[in-house]
Formats: C-alpha cells, sequence, structure tokens
C-alpha cells in the first residue's frame, strides 16, 4: 500500500538533512563564526553575513520543549486510523529545536523536558521520517 | 514608530451576513461590504481612490471590487500577502499611504468563504515543501495544531489552565448572545467549555474560532474629511505592526522562535503605546485577536495589561466581561462573532465608539484597543472617539 500522508519534497537547502536520515542520521546546521547549531536549514548562516553553515550529525538527544497530542483527524481519512499522535517540539542536545513524532509512549505518559532519542521510519525508498521517543 | 497620531479616521463601515454558507463568490461579499462602507462614510464610488485587503487563504483582490463596485481610479489597490495579523496593518497602511499623497480615501476590506470555500487547515497537499517539511510530514499542519503547541510551552511555564481558557470562550460567547450578527448565539457553561471535544491537546473544540462567510469594510480618511461624514469619527490615536527575531518563512515557521510563551506582540507594545501616548490603563474596552481563548492571554501579556505568565489569573474573576474593568470581545470575537480573519474585530470597535452598539455597548468608551494576529507576527490599533 502506497504511503498516504503528507511527503516532505527535500529542496537544496534541505536534502543533506533527508540524505541523513535515510542513512540513519540526524543532521542539522553549525555556523563555525558564531558557534551556534540551527535548524531547520537555511543558505546563509544567521548573523554571519554571507559564511555557509556545515552540516554536522547531532547527537539525537534532547528533551521535550512542548508537545501537542492531535485527537481530532484533519485531513479526516488520512489520520483517522493515526490518531491519537503526539507531535513534539524537541530542545536537541546542540540547542536548536527540531519537530518530530514522539512515539513508544502512552500519548498521556508525556511530559516536559521529559529525555527523548531519535529513531528513524523508512516511510519510502527516498523519505525516511524521524521520531523521538524516551531516552 | 507611527508618527500619525489623530491624523485619520474611520469614517464609515460595512459587512455582509456572516454565515456558513453564502452561496456567493468571494468577491461580491467584498463588494457588499464595501458599498456599505462607501454609503456609510456619505460618499459614492467616485470619491474612492484606494483599496486595500490581505488574501491568506481565499480572498477578492482588491482591484477586482474596486471594478465592480464602480471605483473610476484607484491609485492605491493593493493585497498584501499576509494572514489575520495584517488585520491592523491594511489600515495603517491606508493612512501611510493617504500620508503619502497616494490617495484620499481608502477602503480596507477582509471577505472570505471561509467555510464553503477554502477552510484553513483543511489541506489537502500530500506534498510538503519548504518549511512545512519539518511540519506537515509529522501530522502537524492545522492552526489549532500549530497554536496548541504555543500553548502547552505556556502552561509549563506558567501553569496557565484550562478553568482560565474556558472563562474566556464562556465571557465572549456571552457577548455573542446579545450580537444580532453572531453566528453562535446560544449561551454555554463551564460545563458546556470542559465537555466540548478535545481537538487537539490542549484545545477543545470550544477553544477554538468558528469558520465564516462573510465580509467587513471600513472607509479610511483624513480626520477633517471625516468630520465631515454623517457619523461620528473614530481617529486612529495609535498602532503598531510587526514581531521579534526568527519570526520564520510563514505562520507555521516557528521552530526557531526563542520562547513560545510569549508572541509578537511583547516586541510591538512599546511603538503600539508610544504611537498612542496613552497606556493599557487608558483603554475602555479591547477587541482581541482570538482566533484561540490563548491567544488573548499571548496579547493581553505582550501589551502589559498583566505580567508574563498571569494572563490566566488576570481573566479570571470577571474582569473580561462587560461588566468589569477590561471588557473584551463585546461582539462575541472570532470564537462566536464570526471568523473574518481578525477584520470583523475592527467593525465592533466603530460601535462601541460610535456608541451604536445596543444592548452590548461598554458606557462611555472613549478609547478601543484592537489586535490582530497571533504567533511571530501581530498588528494593532488603538482607535478613540
Amino acid at each position: 500500500m502506497s504511503y498516504d500522508k503528507p511527503l516532505p519534497v527535500p529542496d537544496p537547502e534541505t536534502k543533506p538533512f533527508w540524505d541523513g536520515t535515510r542513512e540513519g542520521k540526524l543532521m542539522v546546521q553549525y555556523c563555525a563564526s558564531t558557534g551556534a547549531h540551527h535548524f531547520p536549514p537555511t543558505t546563509f548562516c544567521p548573523n554571519a553575513g554571507l559564511e555557509r553553515p556545515e552540516w554536522v550529525q547531532a547527537s539525537g538527544r534532547g528533551k521535550v520543549f512542548s508537545w501537542i497530542v492531535v485527537r481530532h483527524p484533519v485531513p479526516k481519512d488520512v489520520y483517522a486510523d493515526a490518531v491519537p499522535y503526539a507531535v513534539g517540539l524537541i530542545e536537541l542536545e546542540e540547542g536548536c529545536r527540531m519537530t518530530g513524532n514522539i512515539v513508544g509512549i502512552d500519548v498521556d505518559a508525556i511530559t516536559a523536558d521529559m529525555p527523548v532519542k531519535v529513531v528513524f521510519h523508512a516511510v519510502t525508498d527516498e523519505i525516511t521520517l524521524p521520531a523521538f521517543e524516551p531516552a | 514608530m507611527w508618527a500619525l497620531r489623530d491624523k485619520y479616521a474611520i469614517g464609515g463601515i460595512g459587512f455582509t451576513a456572516f454565515t456558513r454558507a453564502s452561496g456567493r463568490t468571494v468577491r461580491s461579499l467584498a463588494s457588499e461590504a464595501c458599498i456599505k462602507a462607501i454609503a456609510d462614510a456619505g460618499l459614492t464610488p467616485a470619491d474612492i481612490d484606494g483599496i486595500i485587503s490581505f488574501n491568506f487563504n481565499d480572498s477578492a483582490p482588491a482591484m477586482g471590487v474596486a471594478t465592480e463596485i464602480g471605483v473610476p481610479q484607484a491609485n492605491y489597490a493593493v493585497d498584501f500577502q499576509s494572514g489575520g495579523n495584517a488585520a491592523n496593518l491594511i489600515t495603517l497602511a491606508a493612512t501611510a499611504a493617504i500620508e503619502a499623497g497616494l490617495a484620499k480615501n481608502v477602503l480596507c476590506f477582509r471577505a472570505m468563504n471561509g467555510r464553503s470555500g477554502f477552510r484553513l487547515g483543511g489541506g489537502r497537499d500530500m506534498s510538503a515543501y519548504g518549511v512545512t517539511q519539518f511540519t506537515a510530514p509529522y501530522g502537524w499542519i492545522t492552526y489549532p495544531q500549530a497554536m496548541a503547541m504555543w500553548c502547552r510551552r505556556h502552561m509549563i511555564e506558567f501553569g496557565t489552565n484550562a478553568e482560565q481558557l474556558g472563562e474566556i470562550a464562556v465571557t465572549f460567547r456571552d457577548n455573542a448572545v446579545l450580537n444580532e450578527r453572531a453566528m453562535q448565539r446560544t449561551p454555554i457553561t463551564f460545563d458546556d467549555y470542559i465537555n466540548s471535544r478535545k481537538i487537539v491537546d490542549p484545545f477543545r473544540m470550544l477553544d477554538i474560532c468558528l469558520e465564516s462567510d462573510g465580509a467587513c469594510a471600513v472607509l479610511i480618511t483624513s480626520a477633517d474629511r471625516a468630520r465631515d461624514m454623517p457619523h461620528k469619527p473614530v481617529y486612529i490615536m495609535g498602532g503598531a505592526y510587526g514581531g521579534g527575531p526568527n519570526q520564520g518563512d510563514d505562520l507555521f515557521d516557528a521552530i526557531r522562535w526563542p520562547d513560545h510563551s510569549h508572541n509578537a506582540f511583547k516586541y510591538i507594545a512599546s511603538d503600539l503605546w508610544g504611537s498612542a501616548g496613552i497606556g493599557p490603563e487608558d483603554v475602555d474596552v479591547a477587541q482581541i485577536y482570538d482566533c484561540f481563548t490563548y491567544s488573548v492571554l499571548m496579547a493581553l501579556e505582550g501589551l502589559g495589561f498583566c505580567k508574563e505568565g498571569e494572563g490566566g489569573p488576570f481573566v479570571q474573576g470577571g474582569r473580561i466581561a462587560r461588566t468589569g474593568s477590561l471588557p473584551l470581545n463585546t461582539a462575541g470575537g472570532l470564537l462566536s462573532e464570526a471568523y473574518i480573519h481578525g477584520f470583523n474585530h475592527v467593525i465592533e470597535a466603530v460601535e462601541q465608539l460610535r456608541g451604536v452598539a445596543g444592548e452590548r455597548q461598554i458606557k462611555d468608551a472613549e478609547i478601543c484597543l484592537t489586535t490582530a494576529g497571533a504567533m511571530t507576527c501581530s498588528s494593532a490599533m488603538i482607535l478613540r472617539n
């Protein structure tokens, strides 16, 4: 059965991220001038002129900054079988944030600042989505 | 900082019925509201030379509306690619256009078939481009889902709770009961709120605004011209638009926003109050952008009505009711009147300051705040009579 949920369409800025997840690596950007990691990716480092960020592998560990639990599916036919599901805004150890589903735990048991680590789910040949489970 | 205090005014207002199924084109809704606003100002289409709208999701092009209503020469016809954050920006843009000599009498409108046509958050696109690559594939798609993430963070930081959100929902519905325009006029209790269906934690159905078909329009002109119009002028005392660092590509691009326990209002507050020369304590009544109950807390905190984190306790105990010290959303708001992307708040502000709001009139209201937006970009105005 074909995958029926929204799929990312990688572009020149995001391709290294999706190439990374396919290889089981969580990639984020790093700016040598400011020493800051950032995400989502951009072509230029924030506050560093025309300097280009480099891609580095994140540890995959972080904590739950905020989260939601979706109970009413939208679009209904696409998510009817998926609810309830949780989406987390995860603060990575490197200092930047990233979103992903929180899995491997009852959605009602998720708590603020809960430690999590990344896991990877290949949903098509091209796309592997990161998710986060309790660490 | 906007520097045109009391030089411009709202001289006319117009609006359609707010419904679930207009059975009409969005342009015809816009045209009806604009024709009514022109007549309300005692003008004819020949007097109009500017027209502005904003068009995130659906709308009608400003030029198309000018054509339908018979504006002979629209010198400033502009559509802002913006969402609800622009509802108080287009009026400020009108004052700037007039001040610059680009136009004299400018219509500002918002029109949408937001229920029967393009439903925000009903997205069917299974290809996620741009920043949505990092949201939609995880089933983080709709605006309720987006704002629930912010609200949760506020709860984590400050202990904000459902009792506080529920008081907002119940209070605004109580106002809508007295408003013949409102789409939801059946009174609700806190039990109704707490028992309403969970949509996306921490939001229930009654935390979330309506979906509406309809249009609203206002006529912006100079204070001098407004004084010759049929109604008491409503002067624009102050206004501000913008946000802080890391506003992102669009309303969903909040991953880099530094602290989700406050939103853009924190960053525009000093310009807003500075432009008007007043402070929060001078406001008699306010129309706060309530796409969600929670967004009211963000505006109250950001604009300094209370300290950051204290919005929840602030709205409890009747303070925001019609009989309270800071009556909010006297027409029922986006939660219970209609969702015309925040522009219906401007209509209600004008009616309050004209003193024609009937049973829901706030006695001796002289200064009304309106706000628009709820995430990384916002606008606001201070109006007076």
